[in-house]
C-alpha cells in the first residue's frame, strides 16, 4: 500500500511538471501575446508553411493556433456541434456546399479583403460558391491516373477506359473514396460524375466489380509511399498526391485523362464559430500576397489557385501541363456536386459492394 | 458467500456514476440514433436495410471469422510467451518491455510494417537470397492477420502473466510430487487456474478485432472488410449516423452474447461442487 | 531436462521480442535517413531531430499527451480498481453480469461511435472542449480495461483471507488497504499501464472531443499523414521509445537494488 501511495505522488508531481513546461512552451511559442491577440485555424495537417506562420505573428502580432483535421466530415461534425471557436477552416469543395446550406458559414466582408484578384478567374464563382461569397481558393487539383514508367509505356496510358485492360492484372491501386472511384467508372462510360440516375451508378458499379482483378488493393494515404517504392504501377490519386509520389520516385508520370475528371479545391471559409475577425483578415490578405502564395505552394505541392504566386513559382512547377492543365482539359473536368444524403448513401453502399467483390 | 462485503458503498460512486454517464446514456444515444432515418425521423429501416442486406450480413460473418483467427492466433503465441517470461529472473522487467511497444502509434507502426513487408522490404530482400523472389506478402489474409496479431499480443500476455502470478508453486510441486508428467500437471493444474486471465485476455483481444477497420485498409488493402469499415463509412463519409449507430448496437448486443457464454458457467460448476 | 527445456523458452522468447520490436526498430533506424520517407535509405542525418527540436508545438502536444495519458490513466485506474471491487461482491449473477456487459460497451463499441457520442454529450451538458473533456473520455475508456485487468486478481483473492481479517477484528477499510489492495497490486498496475496504453494510442474520440488549441499527438500524426509521415515523427518515436526505455531498465535496477539493500538490512536484523 505504502509503495502504491508513493507510485501516485510521484506520478502526480511528473503530472505537474509536465502541466507546466507544456505552459511554458505554449506561452514562449505566442510571444506573451493576450488572449484576444490570436487566430484559430482548423486545417488539415501539414498543410501550410510553418514559416509562413512564424512570419505572419511577427508581422501582425497575431498569435495563430493551429488544430488539424484529417477529413471533410469530421471536421463538418465538430464545426457544427460547436463548442469550439474556430475562426478559419479549410473544406472542399462540396463540404463548402454543405456547409453552406446546414448556415455554418459567416460571408466574406469584401471591403475588408484585398488581393482578391490574384487568383485565377477560372478558378473563381464557381458552381459551390457562386460569387465567393464564402470562400476564398486556397489550393485546388484533379484526380487522376500515376503510373510507372518501367511498366507502363510513357504517354500510352490517357484514358479511364485503359485501366481494364488484362495487361495491368494486380498493377492499380485506387484511393479509398466512393465518390472518386465510382466517379472515374461513371466518366470511363462517359456519364456524368455527379449523376442521380440510379441505372447509370450501378453501371458503374458492375463495371468496377470487372475491374477487380486489376484491382491490387484499395488503400488512401499510404499510396504514395507503395507508389514510390515500385509496389503497383499504377494508381488513380488526386493531383496533390502525385506530386509529392513524383518528387520521391522518377520514373513515375502523372495523366488527367482527357474525357472528364474530377477538379477538385480546398477553400479558406470562415465558420459560425468564428471569433477574431481582426485577424481572420488580416490572415486572409496575407495569404493572398503574391510571395506568400508561392512559398506556401513550394511547401505544400499541391497548385495554387493565385496567378501572380504562380508566375513567381519555378518554370518546371508552373509550366507543368499535369498539374496547371491546359484550358481544353479543364473544360472537361467536373466539381462534385453536394448530392442529398440519400445518394451519398448510395454512392456509398455500391462503393462498399463494390469493396466486397473484390478479394 | 453471503459476508464478504469489505467495502462501503460509498466506494462504488465513482464506478457508478461512470457507468450511468459515459456507458449508459451514450448506449441510449446510440439505440435512440439506430431509429432515426437521415431526416431524423423514426423509422426502423436501418435493422431492416442490416438484417436483409446481404452485403451487411456478410460483413459480421468477416468481422466474426477474422476476430476468431486473430484471437486464436494471439493467444497461441501469447501463452506460451507470458509462461516462459514468467519463469524469467527479471520478469517484471521482461513484461514491462512486451507492453513498452504499444506505446507507439498504431499508424506508425503500421506504416513500419509496410516497409518490412512491401515488395522492396525487408522480408523480401531476405527472402531473395534464397532465390524465392519478392512475394506478394502486404493485402493477403496472412499480413492482416500477422499485423492484428501483433498489435493484440500484450493486451493477452498481460492478464495471463498476471494469472500465473496468482498460481502458487505449491500446487505445481504438489503436482509433481503426486506423479504428474509435465502435461498432466499442465492441462489438470496449471491451464485450470490460469483461466480467468486467458479469458479476460480473450475478450480483450476478441471484442475490438470485431470492429477493426484501419489494419483492414493499411495492411489488407481493403480486401478485409469487417463491421468497423462500414461504421467509420456511415460515420465520416455518408454521415448516416443512424446506420453507423445500429451497426453498433449490433456489436454491442454480439458483445453481451460472448459475456454470457463466456461468463457464467465458472460459477455454476463452483456451486454444483 | 530442465536445462534443454530453457534454451527452447529462451528461442521462442526471444522470437517473439525480435517480432515485437522490429517494426519499431526499423521506425528508429529511418529517423536517421537523410531522404524523406520510408522506403528507402539514401543516407545518415541527424535533420529530422534538429527540426524536431526546433519544433516548440510540437513538442508542446507531446508534453500535453503524456500530461493527459499520466492523469487519466491513474484517475481511471483508481475509478476502476473500485468498479473491480464491486463486480467482484455482487452476489447477484444477473446485476453482475450486467455490470460486465454494461463494463465492456465502451471496449467494444468502435472510436469515431464513443467519440461522436462523447461529442454530443459534452456539447450538451455545454462543457468547453480542451483539456478537460479530452482528459475526462481517456478516463472514461481507460476505466474497463482496467476493471478487465483487476478482476482476474480478485477472483483469485482467498474467501479464508477475507474471513481471518475479518475474525482478526479487521474493519473494512483496514481489510481492504491491508489485504485486499497489497493482494491486487499486480492486477492494479497491468490496468494502469493498459490504460496509458489505451490513451497514447486514441486518435478518433480525442478528435472529437478536443478543441480551442489543444491537441495530442495521435491527433497530429493522424492528420499530418495526408501529406505523407514525415521522418520528423519518426525521430519523436524513437526519441521517446528509447528515452521510455531507459526509464523503465532504470527504475527496475534501481528498485532491485534498493530491495536487495532492504533485504540484507533484515536479515542483519534478525541475526
Amino acid at each position: 500500500m505504502k509503495k502504491l501511495l508513493a507510485v501516485i505522488i510521484s506520478l502526480l508531481a511528473i503530472c505537474g511538471l509536465l502541466a507546466f513546461s507544456a505552459n511554458r512552451l505554449i506561452a514562449s511559442d505566442s510571444g506573451g501575446s493576450n488572449g484576444n491577440k490570436v487566430l484559430n485555424l482548423y486545417n488539415w495537417g501539414d498543410y501550410i508553411d510553418p514559416n509562413l506562420i512564424q512570419k505572419f505573428q511577427q508581422q501582425t502580432g497575431y498569435h495563430v493556433n493551429i488544430e488539424t483535421f484529417d477529413s471533410n466530415e469530421a471536421m463538418f461534425t465538430k464545426i457544427k456541434q460547436g463548442g469550439t471557436s474556430y475562426d478559419l477552416t479549410v473544406p472542399s469543395d462540396y463540404m463548402i456546399e454543405k456547409m453552406r446550406a446546414a448556415h455554418l458559414l459567416l460571408p466574406l466582408d469584401k471591403s475588408r479583403l484585398s488581393g482578391l484578384s490574384n487568383n485565377d478567374p477560372r478558378l473563381m464563382n464557381l458552381a459551390f460558391d457562386p460569387h465567393n461569397r464564402y470562400s476564398i481558393p486556397y489550393f485546388w487539383g484533379t484526380l487522376g491516373i500515376i503510373y510507372n514508367d518501367q511498366i507502363v509505356k510513357p504517354g500510352s496510358l490517357k484514358h479511364w477506359q485503359q485501366l481494364w485492360s488484362p495487361k495491368y492484372r494486380n498493377q492499380i491501386m485506387l484511393v479509398d473514396s466512393a465518390r472518386d472511384i465510382l466517379g472515374f467508372a461513371l466518366a470511363s462510360n462517359g456519364d456524368s460524375m455527379n449523376t442521380t440516375n440510379l441505372h447509370q451508378l450501378t453501371d458503374a458499379k458492375n463495371k468496377l466489380n470487372q475491374l477487380s482483378p486489376n484491382v491490387k488493393a484499395i488503400v488512401a494515404d499510404e499510396i504514395k509511399m507503395y507508389m514510390a517504392e515500385n509496389e503497383a504501377g499504377i494508381a488513380v490519386d488526386w493531383s496533390g498526391e502525385a506530386s509529392e509520389m513524383m518528387a520521391n520516385n522518377s520514373h513515375l508520370h502523372y495523366v488527367v485523362p482527357s474525357e472528364g475528371s474530377n477538379l477538385w479545391f480546398d477553400n479558406l471559409v470562415i465558420p459560425k464559430t468564428a471569433k477574431h475577425f481582426d485577424a481572420i483578415y488580416a490572415f486572409l490578405n496575407f495569404m493572398m500576397q503574391p510571395k506568400n502564395a508561392a512559398q506556401n505552394a513550394k511547401y505544400v505541392g499541391y497548385a495554387t489557385p493565385n496567378q501572380r504566386a504562380k508566375a513567381l513559382l519555378p518554370k518546371r512547377i508552373s509550366g507543368d501541363r499535369q498539374f496547371y492543365p491546359d484550358a481544353k482539359t479543364m473544360s472537361h473536368l467536373q466539381i462534385y456536386q453536394n448530392l442529398s444524403p440519400e445518394l451519398v448513401g448510395q454512392y456509398n453502399d455500391l462503393y462498399l459492394e463494390f469493396k466486397m467483390h473484390h478479394r | 458467500m453471503t459476508q464478504r462485503h469489505f467495502t462501503s458503498w460509498t466506494y462504488y460512486v465513482p464506478y457508478g456514476l461512470w457507468v450511468g454517464l459515459f456507458v449508459i446514456a451514450p448506449v441510449g444515444l446510440i439505440i435512440y440514433q439506430s431509429f432515426l432515418d437521415l431526416h431524423h425521423h423514426f423509422t426502423l429501416a436501418n435493422y431492416q436495410a442490416y438484417f436483409e442486406s446481404g452485403t451487411y450480413l456478410m460483413m459480421t460473418v468477416n468481422s466474426i471469422w477474422w476476430a476468431f483467427l486473430i484471437t486464436l492466433f494471439t493467444l497461441l503465441i501469447s501463452y506460451p510467451a507470458a509462461y516462459y517470461i514468467h519463469q524469467l529472473k527479471h520478469r517484471q522487467l521482461w513484461l514491462l518491455l512486451t507492453i513498452l511497444p504499444t506505446w507507439i502509434n498504431l499508424l506508425l507502426k503500421a506504416y513500419a510494417f509496410i516497409g518490412i513487408f512491401s515488395q522492396a522490404g525487408v522480408v523480401n530482400q531476405f527472402l531473395s537470397l534464397f532465390g524465392i523472389g519478392p512475394q506478394q506478402i502486404l493485402f493477403t489474409n496472412f499480413s492482416f492477420v500477422f499485423v492484428a496479431t501483433y498489435i493484440q499480443i500484450p493486451f493477452m500476455i498481460l492478464p495471463i502473466y498476471n494469472a500465473l502470478d496468482d498460481l502458487s508453486g505449491s500446487y505445481i510441486n504438489a503436482s509433481h510430487d503426486l506423479g504428474a508428467t509435465n502435461w498432466q500437471t499442465f492441462s489438470k493444474v496449471v491451464w485450470p487456474l490460469t483461466l480467468p486471465g486467458v479469458k479476460a485476455g480473450v475478450q480483450a483481444v476478441f471484442i475490438p478485432s470485431l470492429s477493426l477497420f484501419m489494419l483492414t485498409r493499411l495492411i489488407g488493402g481493403n480486401k478485409v472488410i469487417t463491421l468497423g469499415t462500414a461504421i467509420e463509412e456511415h460515420f465520416l463519409t455518408t454521415m448516416n449516423w443512424g446506420m453507423g449507430s445500429t451497426i453498433g448496437v449490433v456489436l454491442i448486443v454480439a458483445m453481451v452474447l460472448i459475456m454470457i457464454i463466456t461468463g457464467e458457467r465458472r460459477q455454476d460448476r463452483g456451486r454444483v461442487r | 531436462m530442465t536445462q534443454r527445456r530453457f534454451k527452447w523458452s529462451s528461442i521462442y522468447l526471444l522470437l517473439v521480442f525480435v517480432i515485437l520490436y522490429a517494426p519499431i526498430l526499423f521506425l528508429i533506424v529511418y529517423s536517421f535517413n537523410s531522404g524523406t520517407t520510408m522506403d528507402h535509405f539514401d543516407g545518415f542525418t541527424l535533420a529530422h531531430y534538429a527540426t524536431l527540436f526546433a519544433d516548440t508545438r510540437l513538442i508542446a502536444i507531446v508534453l500535453q499527451t503524456l500530461l493527459i495519458a499520466l492523469l487519466s490513466a491513474l484517475i481511471a485506474t483508481t475509478i476502476g480498481t473500485l468498479g473491480a471491487l464491486w463486480i467482484q461482491q455482487t452476489s447477484r449473477p444477473f446485476f453482475k453480469n450486467s455490470l460486465l456487459s454494461f463494463n465492456n460497451i465502451l471496449i467494444v463499441s468502435p472510436d469515431v461511435i464513443i467519440g461522436a457520442s462523447f461529442l454530443i454529450f459534452f456539447t450538451t451538458l455545454s462543457i468547453p472542449l480542451g483539456f478537460t473533456s479530452v482528459l475526462i473520455s481517456h478516463t472514461a475508456f481507460s476505466i474497463p480495461i482496467v476493471v478487465l485487468m483487476v478482476l482476474p486478481r480478485l477472483k483469485e483473492l482467498n474467501g479464508s483471507m477475507l474471513d481471518a481479517a475479518a475474525d482478526l477484528g479487521a474493519t473494512q477499510s483496514q481489510t481492504l488497504r491491508d489485504v485486499i489492495i497489497p493482494f491486487i497490486t499486480p492486477g492494479i498496475f497491468a490496468g494502469f499501464f493498459m490504460a496509458l496504453t489505451y490513451s497514447l494510442d486514441d486518435f478518433a474520440v480525442t478528435f472529437f472531443v478536443t478543441g480551442n488549441g489543444f491537441s495530442t499527438l495521435s491527433v497530429e500524426i493522424y492528420s499530418r499523414a495526408r501529406q505523407g509521415i514525415s521522418l520528423e515523427i519518426n525521430a519523436l518515436s524513437g526519441l521517446l521509445f528509447v528515452l521510455t526505455l531507459v526509464l523503465i531498465v532504470g527504475y527496475y535496477i534501481v528498485s532491485q537494488s534498493s530491495q536487495r539493500r532492504l533485504l540484507r538490512k533484515k536479515r542483519g536484523v534478525n541475526r
